[in-house]
């Protein structure tokens, strides 16, 4: 058996596999890496850039890049830390996420994410879109208002449910997700509530139809515990799921 | 309706405006009409009101509706709550809550009404009570309640506190909390958080029945005050139950003339359109209800705690109905129209809520695990609450895909419009025809808004601390030719660069 190959992040060493990302090697083992787009059970995509981390210096995206022995990373320091606060602020306002009024309050993984890189306000001007929630389809509601475009639901759609419900039309500030029927209503399409895209949403985005507010405040996901000890980083990595959506 | 409403000859007459400083939200502002010898002819309060709700709420999900309607209002949000999950619980069939469900609602609202009423009544209202008009503006506020009844003045920060956690327990959060779920609420009570409710309770019985001496001898030091003050005859809207109880939860549309008859009981509130109509003046922002059999002139009525306690036959805890015996007395079979004795019967509403709260405690429904019914989905839902405020209609009607198509709220402040407009004629007459304006008159005109305790931010400013701006303007040129602001922090400025005894020539 060969010798453990490490890399130290934050003064830790951290243990990986040939193949891991630092991402996924924190993750391994219970070390918390903010992150949106991510999800252990899917390939990197590295679009929010929510995950930056600096890498003997410099900053790149840790769901990205390959771990390699003697790497030195740095994460829980104040420059990422704004940094990160910035891009948040920069997807609350490009959307309408009010999160008072939202049923995925306290279990949405963008709102947990903004308390963790401790974002206090907005900062930016609102954008205030105007899109229409879609509730054609019979058990799910999608309120594209608060779609930061991390393509979970694009990725499960097409890799895990083989249905290719959804996609993101547009580029930059136009880029939106999209239902892929020509009516473009979620009603359309195959969709179904059991489906792998159904559950991967970070935000309030797709949702359960006639549900809302079923958890009490003080039992959803990160009500009681912050999502960096909580969530996917609290999921031994064989309890994962074990399989993998490449 | 008083003749103050419009003047004849308007173009003739010098206008003052009390306008509040802030903009930012609901605020209220009085124009005065008087003639060359100071004679008031028209007198009209305005509220702004804000109405986009129903726009922006459209193409929303239903079950969404009881959480993003707290949004609407800072001051009761659980009432808006509380009436939404009315409607919606229609919109999914739920035609009975299960008993748990129910009585953790009525729980959660009669927290709320204990804190909204506590609020009201330590930190506005009772330097009205305990001081007298001619007291320094420095010493009549909340400060001065503080200094000369700390024991009340605690009792006050207390029983706000202790009606928050009610709040708190039933709904998650003190303020915009989920506890009201379409068919039920999402949680029952522990028994660690019952007896946590439980233990201070005796004492909040105990405070409600001290304030309510408290406000008994103050009518008796003054009682002709009380009598005259703002004083109009009105019709009555509440809800009561079937039985003619007191019920702030849930009970069927009730009204009385101002002789006291009925107009109409029991009368299932889904049906409130056949009854009560809204008109609109050009002059105002809010509408103005009527009672539609009696037509907008006479049929305008008063709702709230005055409306409640007259409408009712009893109430259903013990030591609230032997104060509302003792109240109605004064009415002598009649209704008791004082607009003073408003905060008379919220202190009563006060008492009966600690004693409800007290009843829904020592109830084991209050544990159980069947907390939400569902039945056959309806397209439309009419949720109507007795807020702190009075009478609250939710009405909602949603597309085939739950989504909400058209919404209607008449909200207790609006009830209370044309009868807020008559209180201040009856003041404006009573105290201003015929004499030059002046700071303490203005603080009359307040004291009979916020009887009514309505909501607007400028009204939940202590007293002398709402901030005004009263303007003169010159007949035909509409010039400013004198004007008098009174800032939030109680200082008063000549906008002219007058000395503010300025104020008493306008
Ligand atoms: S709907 Fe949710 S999962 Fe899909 S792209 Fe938007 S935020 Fe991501």
């Amino acid at each position: 058996m060969s010798a453990e190959q490490c890399f130290t992040l934050d003064g830790r060493r951290v243990p990986f596999q040939d193949g891991q990302t630092l991402m996924a090697a924190a993750l391994d083992a219970g070390v918390y890496i903010p992150h949106l787009c991510f999800n252990p059970e899917f390939a990197p995509h590295g679009s929010c850039r929510v995950c930056l981390v600096q890498v003997n210096g410099r900053v790149q995206a840790a769901c990205t890049t390959p771990a390699a022995a003697g790497l030195t990373v740095q994460s829980e320091i104040e420059e990422l830390r704004e940094m990160r606060r910035g891009i948040l602020q920069m997807l609350f306002v490009e959307g309408n996420h009010v999160c008072p009024a939202c049923e995925k309050s306290g279990a949405c993984q963008l709102q947990a994410v903004a308390y963790y890189v401790g974002m206090q306000t907005p900062h930016y001007k609102h954008f205030y879109p105007r899109r229409p929630v879609d509730a054609s389809h019979p058990e799910a509601v999608i309120d594209f208002n608060r779609c930061i475009l991390c393509e979970l639901c694009v990725r499960a759609s097409r890799d895990v449910d083989g249905k290719n419900v959804f996609a993101v039309q547009g580029r930059g500030i136009q880029a939106r997700l999209v239902v892929n029927t020509p009516s473009g209503q979620l009603g359309a399409t195959p969709f179904s509530i059991h489906d792998k895209a159904a559950q991967v949403c970070p935000t309030g985005t797709i949702l359960t139809k006639h549900r809302g507010y079923e958890t009490p405040i003080g039992q959803r996901l990160y009500d009681r515990k912050p999502i960096s000890v909580v969530g996917d980083v609290a999921q031994l990595p064989e309890s994962r799921g074990g399989r993998r959506h490449d | 309706m008083s003749h103050l409403e419009t003047a004849a000859r308007p173009d003739y007459l010098c206008r003052i405006a009390i306008d509040p400083l802030s903009r930012v939200e609901g605020h209220g502002k009085v124009t005065l009409l008087t003639d060359k010898d100071h004679r008031i002819r028209q007198a009209r309060l305005h509220i702004v009101e804000f109405r986009g709700f129903e726009k922006f709420i459209q193409g929303r999900p239903y079950w969404e509706v009881p959480v993003v309607v707290e949004r609407l209002c800072g001051i009761c949000p659980v009432s808006h709550h509380l009436a939404a999950a009315k409607a919606v619980d229609q919109l999914v069939g739920a035609r009975e809550l299960t008993p748990t469900a129910e009585k953790i609602r009525r729980l959660m609202h009669y927290g709320q009404t204990l804190q909204s009423h506590a609020v009201h009544f330590f930190h506005l209202a009772s330097p009205d009570f305990l001081f007298d008009f001619d007291d320094p503006a420095a010493h009549r506020n909340v400060g001065g309640v503080m200094t000369d009844y700390p024991d009340i003045a605690r009792q006050g920060v207390r029983l706000r506190k202790y009606g928050q956690e009610v709040i708190r327990v039933t709904a998650g959060k003190r303020i915009h909390g989920t506890g009201a779920i379409p068919g039920g609420v999402n949680k029952a009570l522990t028994l660690q958080e019952r007896n946590y409710l439980l233990a201070d309770l005796d004492l909040m019985i105990q405070w409600g029945r001290g304030i309510l001496k408290l406000v008994k001898q103050a009518y008796q030091l003054n009682p002709g005050y009380f009598t005259y003050f703002a004083t109009i005859r009105s019709n009555y809207l509440s809800l009561a139950r079937a039985d003619g109880a007191l019920d702030l939860y849930h009970g069927g549309l009730r009204a009385r003339n101002e002789r006291g008859e009925i107009l109409f009981d029991k009368l299932d509130y889904r049906r409130y359109s056949q009854v009560i109509r809204e008109q609109v003046k050009p002059w105002s922002y809010m509408k103005f209800p009527f009672i539609h059999s009696l037509g907008s002139e006479q049929g305008w009525y008063r709702v709230g705690p005055l409306a409640r306690i007259n409408n009712c036959d009893f109430i259903p805890t013990p030591l609230a109905e032997e104060e509302r015996r003792e109240f109605m007395a004064l009415g002598d079979g009649q209704p008791v129209h004082m607009t003073l004795a408003y905060h008379w019967a919220r202190m009563i509403e006060l008492l009966h809520a600690t004693e409800a709260i007290k009843e829904l405690l020592l109830d084991p429904d209050i544990f159980g695990e069947e907390r939400v019914v569902r039945g056959e989905m309806a397209r439309e839902g009419i949720g109507v609450i007795e807020a702190p405020r009075g009478t609250l209609f939710h009405h909602y009607r949603i597309n085939e895909d739950g989504l909400i198509e058209k919404a209607n709220l008449i909200v207790s402040t609006t009830n209370n419009n044309q009868a807020m407009n008559e209180s201040i004629r009856q003041v404006a007459e009573r105290y201003l025809d015929g004499k030059e304006l002046t700071e303490p008159l203005l603080n009359q005109i307040e004291v009979a808004v916020r009887a009514y305790d309505p909501c607007l931010s400028c009204a939940t400013h202590a007293l002398g601390r709402m901030p005004l701006i009263v303007e003169l303007v010159e007949e035909g040129s509409g010039a400013v030719v004198n004007s008098l602001a009174r800032d939030v922090d109680g200082t008063v400025r000549n906008e002219m660069g007058l000395p503010p005894e300025g104020a008493s020539s306008v």
